[in-house]
């Protein structure tokens, strides 16, 4: 105990000191906290979007639809398959599509377009599409009309109330063909799903395509993306061939790839901010020690271990990295919550850039544990690797030169 | 009774060019009790002598034997304990922990011998009113005097019980008033509890306190005379 307190009242004999170099540790922390909570929020926003638009956190379809997206290769949805998804706890929603190409002819136009079979109320849940109907109304199960994407209604120049012809292949070659008449336009912040995309009922589509009960994919959703690798574990255990299971990430390499090259990035502007707080607390350190020779030498002189020395020395430096990283932590926690309340509204031509990726103009911030706890681990392992020096010096202080400086 | 008992102690330190024999053989031995300064100009070897005295630099060769035990055969980690329980160390520039208060200081080295609570309270305060700054207890060694700083470092070296106290120059950074009244604390402690006292000086005021004085000269004894101050 007795250590412990002669290492905490050594850090206040030179206060000032003591804090520049917490307040370095506690401006890292921050500011390290705050920008990981930033990477964290984007990427939770992008993910969010990407299985909030689309393709939910997984999607169950056969080996033969991963391989080759055609009508043929759809599935019909067994009791025991539904079971499985039903019986796993951690699946918030789950919802079938049958989706196919297929032409889409107005009155003068035509042109290829993706036609998605859903279960309205399953789909809302899933995908939320109710909040991007522009016009007309949302699609229930006694549907016959479909909803158009609104870059695609103009390009046929169909608006509610016209109808649009769909033909092309359905299951086993037959002929897939049909008039609808639009029901509701959609748009959507991504301006590729704007260009292409027909809602149907599931009935409807899969009348068109001649596929009766058969689905392309079921799509799958979780609490968040935290909780999405025990149930995605689980479920590749449980489904066997000829299903499969697949999660955003493995549906969306590019994304992906896109989060571990910004990570990369991030990562190395982090490293650089704890190198100078590195170099911040070794100098304090270096100095604590210099300064103390003599001090140091009468403590082993009276009959101090140098074990116990040491572990002074250790205290002090583990509490600089304490006091800055405990008070970076908790400003940095509800500056953090204010943010993650409030997300920062983007203006200009970085907002212009985050809609045409389909992403809301808004600096998201991330509440996750690990933004927090990370920075107190790293500032541990620098105190833990910064402490070795004066560990090694008490160990190998000349007790005669000591006493003499 | 000896209480230490010293055999051709020698110590060599060796430059790039040439040997310097700081200690050169000496013998000697110092009975429980005694009052001795060891003194001689500087560079004659007395800081290095007493160094070796105290396990504090180890000797080229020659033999230290405190109580009976040869010190400089001892583990690294067994001699700081010998020096803990058997010698005290009163510096010249008083070196008390800065963080701690006079009380503290003088505890401290209790602690590390692992006295229990209340024997070091006790011990503590009756230290520092023999040494005269009781009422400094709570104060910490920045706001003491030079002379108050000694007397706490005076405590704090018979705080273990020690064999013997090591002084070396106690009374250099002092000013004469200070010199005096420590030097009259310092005698009073030796009769007072039999301890036995060795500084290194060049200070008269301590030789003249001193029953014995030892003059070392070019690393050698060159005199060894006794004095009845009675």
């Amino acid at each position: 105990m007795k250590n412990i307190i002669i290492a905490w009242r050594n850090l206040w004999r030179k206060p000032w000191r003591t804090i520049i170099t917490s307040g370095s540790i506690f401006f890292g922390v921050l500011l390290s906290s705050l920008m990981t909570s930033m990477q964290y929020g984007s990427y939770e926003a992008m993910i969010s979007n990407v299985v909030q638009f689309y393709s939910g956190y997984m999607q169950i379809f056969t080996e033969e639809y991963h391989e080759n997206k055609t009508i043929n290769n759809t599935f019909v949805l067994s009791d025991s398959l539904e079971s499985i998804i039903k019986n796993e706890k951690g699946i918030t929603h789950y919802t079938p599509r049958l989706e196919y190409f297929s032409l889409a002819s107005s009155e003068e136009i035509t042109k290829g377009s993706v036609i998605i079979g859903i279960d309205p109320d399953g789909e809302n849940k899933v995908t939320e599409l109710k909040k991007w109907v522009k016009k007309g109304s949302f699609l229930n199960n006694n549907s016959t009309g479909v909803m158009v994407a609104v870059d695609l209604a103009n390009y046929l120049k169909v608006d509610i109330g016209d109808t649009v012809v769909l033909y092309g292949q359905g299951y086993h070659g037959v002929m897939a063909a049909g008039v609808y008449p639009v029901s509701g336009i959609l748009e959507f912040p991504s301006p590729e799903l704007n260009k292409q995309f027909i809602y149907m009922t599931l009935k409807s589509g899969q009348e068109l395509f001649s596929a009766p009960n058969r689905l392309s994919s079921v799509v799958l959703m979780v609490k968040d993306n935290y909780h999405m690798p025990p149930v995605l574990d689980n479920l590749k255990e449980e489904i066997k061939s000829p299903f499969m299971v697949m999660s955003w990430a493995e549906l969306q390499p590019a994304l992906v790839q896109m989060i571990d090259g910004d990570k990369a990035g991030g990562l190395f502007m982090k490293s650089l901010l704890y190198i100078i707080i590195t170099f911040g607390i070794l100098g304090t350190i270096l100095m604590m020690v210099s300064e103390r020779k003599r001090e140091l030498g009468v403590m082993i002189a009276i009959g101090m271990q140098r074990t116990r020395l040491s572990m002074i020395l250790f205290f002090e430096t583990i509490f600089i990295g304490l006091i800055g990283a405990v008070s970076g932590i908790m400003v940095s926690i509800p500056l953090t919550y204010h943010f993650f309340r409030n997300p920062i509204p983007l203006t200009g031509d970085a907002a212009r850039t985050m809609v045409d990726m389909g992403i809301e103009p808004f600096m998201y911030f991330s509440m996750q544990p690990d933004v927090f706890y990370t920075q107190a681990i790293i500032v541990f392992i620098i105190t833990m690797v910064i402490s070795i020096y004066p560990i090694i010096k008490s160990f190998s202080l000349k007790l005669t030169t000591a006493l003499r400086a | 009774m000896n209480v230490i008992e010293i055999k051709s102690l020698t110590k060599i330190y060796n430059s790039s060019e040439v040997q310097v024999k700081a200690v050169n053989g000496i013998d000697i031995n110092v009975k429980e009790g005694e009052f001795t300064a060891v003194v001689g100009p500087s560079g004659s070897g007395k800081t290095t002598f007493l160094n070796m005295l105290g396990g504090l630099d180890k000797p080229t060769s020659g033999e230290v034997k405190i109580g009976g035990v040869d010190i400089w055969s001892l583990t690294s980690r067994q001699l700081i304990d010998f020096r803990m329980n058997n010698i005290g160390f009163v510096f010249q520039s008083y070196n008390l922990i800065p963080v701690l208060t006079a009380g503290e200081n003088v505890e401290f080295i209790m602690q590390l011998q692992g006295k229990p609570k209340k024997e070091r309270a006790q011990r503590t305060k009756e230290l520092l009113e023999a040494v005269g700054i009781g009422d400094r207890i709570n104060s910490r060694p920045s706001k003491l005097s030079g002379g108050q700083q000694q007397r706490v470092a005076v405590a704090r070296a018979l705080a273990s019980k020690p064999e013997f106290i090591l002084a070396d120059e106690p009374t250099a950074n002092l000013d004469s008033k200070a010199t005096t009244s420590l030097l009259e604390l310092m005698s009073n402690m030796n009769k007072k509890y039999n301890t036995t006292f060795i500084f290194a000086t060049h200070d008269q005021r301590v030789m003249d306190k001193a029953r014995r004085i030892i003059t070392i000269e070019d690393g050698k004894i060159l005199k060894d005379e006794y004095f009845n101050r009675d």
